[in-house]
């Protein structure tokens, strides 16, 4: 790193984000993932000769809602442009994409990095098309072209070069989707495509004033491949200054496997997109009225959520930055508070054994069966001391497996804690009998002989007993 | 403002068109020739006149997000020159 702390990293990204309408953004085929190949396609989206695009309501308002959510101005008057170039993962040989009139501009979106938040600028958010799937046969021998893909709503999200750190990257990253998520705009699976990132990065000494060139980086296709892939084109452009070098403005991909960045030769005209407005795509006005509308339908955000946490709930500034980062994971939280008042006691289940779990096996929320209200059932159980917190956690791992009601498991399974004083002291009185040397050793003064006797009698009742009760009536027979 | 023959052979290569040197002469004067007749515009005051992208008088034309049928694929597939598992085959592409 230290020849690293010698230069400024300036990033900015660019975001394209898939909205999951139902049907692509110029015609009624489907935008579902995962189809046989070429099986979503028509005369529009292949760009055969005289047909007409007709613009998906539902993509325009999504879009929107994105801007809005990022603090964007909304265009009164926007129009769509085509980009022209030539690459077979794109039929109509154009894109139809926003080129001087995107939806929104001038947002912005608030990231946390090491306990402290920073503001990065959006530049702008437009409305476009996605290109065709394209795979490469081994030895060059050709390509394969899949059309599903054409057409599906995107919009590219730019960020201002305010982000300075790889770092900051992945915050930014995944501070984007949890807004996406949170609006419901698009399902944000970056292994699926529908989440894609390309950087620009450039270094400069620090207090200069003026950006050093830049490289973009392509083909990071996770939040942990953005990051890597800044770290390692930083390390790079640092070590050519150092060498008394330039950096060269080109286009280079990550390698996720030899984790590098190469050079992508481009030609040198790959950049003249002679955009012009879309002649079959008359212009889009968005009135006070409509704006009104959309606005309305945008749930409270994660920072909004993640405040409010604080407050209502005393949760830390931590916790609930946990438990919001994911709309799923926040809404299962309040979920369970519909059912116990003990908020604390739920975000500890939650963050503790719930993600715990999910970690270990890989796996997300939608994927397991426990509900909120089972949570919240649950934490009465142990408040009512039906169950003890340590069978608790037996219980809540089989809800987490099965999806069934706490009490159902408690009963199935015969786990409701035995609070019967008689019950426990026959056990205690057996444990010491059964273990004389111990409780000798206790009334020597070895104070750790007693955790020894708990263990017995827990194991005695397969950790049933009241623990309280336990420890009490054990203290109460050993003083005697 | 007028087109040499470097414009032309510009244009050309972006459009993927092979131009002879005699049609790249050619063009570069019928293309001069068009720009001088639409530079006749610019003898028109548009003073104060908001810039039109479209000339029809319409906006907001949009239909609602409803899934429509497909092609069978074999019919999408029928224009492809070559094709293999399904997909349309292009020559290699690389990046």
């Amino acid at each position: 790193m230290s020849i690293l702390s010698r230069y400024e990293t300036v990033v900015g990204l660019e975001v394209h984000v898939e909205l999951h309408t139902k049907s692509k953004i110029f015609c009624g085929c489907s935008t579902s993932f995962g189809a046989p190949p070429n099986t979503h396609t028509c005369p529009v989206c292949l760009g055969h000769p005289g047909v007409l695009p007709v613009l998906n309501r539902q993509a325009v308002e999504y879009a929107m809602k994105a801007a809005m959510a990022l603090n964007c101005e909304i265009a009164e008057w926007c129009k769509f442009d085509r980009k022209n170039y030539f690459y077979p993962d794109s039929p109509k040989a154009y894109q139809i994409s926003q080129y001087d009139q995107p939806i929104g501009s001038n947002g912005w979106i608030d990231i946390e990095v090491n306990g402290e938040t920073k503001r990065i600028g959006i530049t702008r958010l437009h409305l476009e098309e996605d290109a065709g799937k394209l795979t490469h046969i081994e030895g060059g021998f050709g390509s394969l072209a899949d059309f599903n893909r054409v057409g599906t709503p995107l919009v590219e999200i730019v960020s201002e070069p305010d982000i300075r750190s790889p770092e900051e990257a992945k915050a930014y990253l995944e501070k984007l989707r949890a807004i996406m998520l949170y609006c419901e705009v698009s399902d944000v699976k970056m292994e699926e495509g529908s989440l894609r990132c390309d950087a620009n990065i450039s270094l400069r000494p620090h207090g200069q004033k003026e950006f050093g060139t830049k490289t973009e980086l392509k083909n990071m296709n996770s939040f942990r491949g953005v990051q890597r892939g800044l770290e390692y084109e930083q390390l790079r452009q640092a070590e050519v200054l150092e060498s008394g070098g330039r950096i060269v403005q080109e286009t280079r991909r990550w390698d996720e496997a030899q984790g590098k960045t190469f050079s992508m030769r481009s030609k040198e005209d790959a950049h003249d997109y002679r955009y012009f407005p879309d002649p079959d795509l008359v212009r889009l006005h968005i009135d006070d009225e409509w704006k009104a509308r959309v606005r309305a339908s945008i749930p409270e955000l994660p920072d909004a959520r993640r405040a409010r946490y604080t407050q209502q709930y005393g949760l830390s500034s931590y916790d609930a930055g946990v438990l919001t980062a994911s709309k799923k994971l926040a809404d299962f939280f309040e979920e369970s508070l519909k059912y116990t008042s003990d908020a604390k006691a739920s975000a500890n289940w939650i963050m503790g054994d719930l993600l715990g779990y999910l970690n270990a096996n890989g796996l997300e929320l939608e994927d397991v069966k426990i509900t909120g209200q089972g949570l919240g059932e649950m934490i009465g159980l142990i408040e009512k001391g039906t169950i003890s917190t340590k069978i608790a956690k037996t219980v809540f791992k089989s809800m987490i497996e099965s999806g069934k009601s706490p009490q159902q498991i408690v009963e199935e399974q015969g786990l409701v804690q035995i609070s019967d004083e008689g019950a426990i002291l026959s056990i205690v009185d057996a444990v010491i009998a059964a273990n004389p040397q111990s409780v000798e050793d206790y009334r020597g003064g070895k104070d750790k002989a007693i955790g020894f006797l708990v263990g017995q009698i827990m194991k005695e009742t397969k950790g049933k007993a009241n623990p309280g009760l336990v420890n009490k009536l054990l203290m109460e027979r050993l003083k005697q | 403002m007028s087109i040499t023959v470097k414009d032309v052979e510009h244009v050309a290569n972006l459009a993927r068109l092979e131009l002879s040197e005699a049609e790249k002469e050619q063009f570069a004067g019928q293309l001069n020739a068009i720009l001088e007749y639409a530079e006749k515009l610019n003898e028109l005051n548009t003073e104060g006149i908001e810039p039109t992208s479209h000339v029809l008088p319409l906006y907001n034309v949009m239909r609602e997000d409803e899934v429509r049928p497909s092609l069978p694929a074999e019919k999408a597939l029928s224009n492809a020159p070559e094709e293999e598992d399904g997909h349309f085959k292009v020559p290699a592409v690389l990046e």
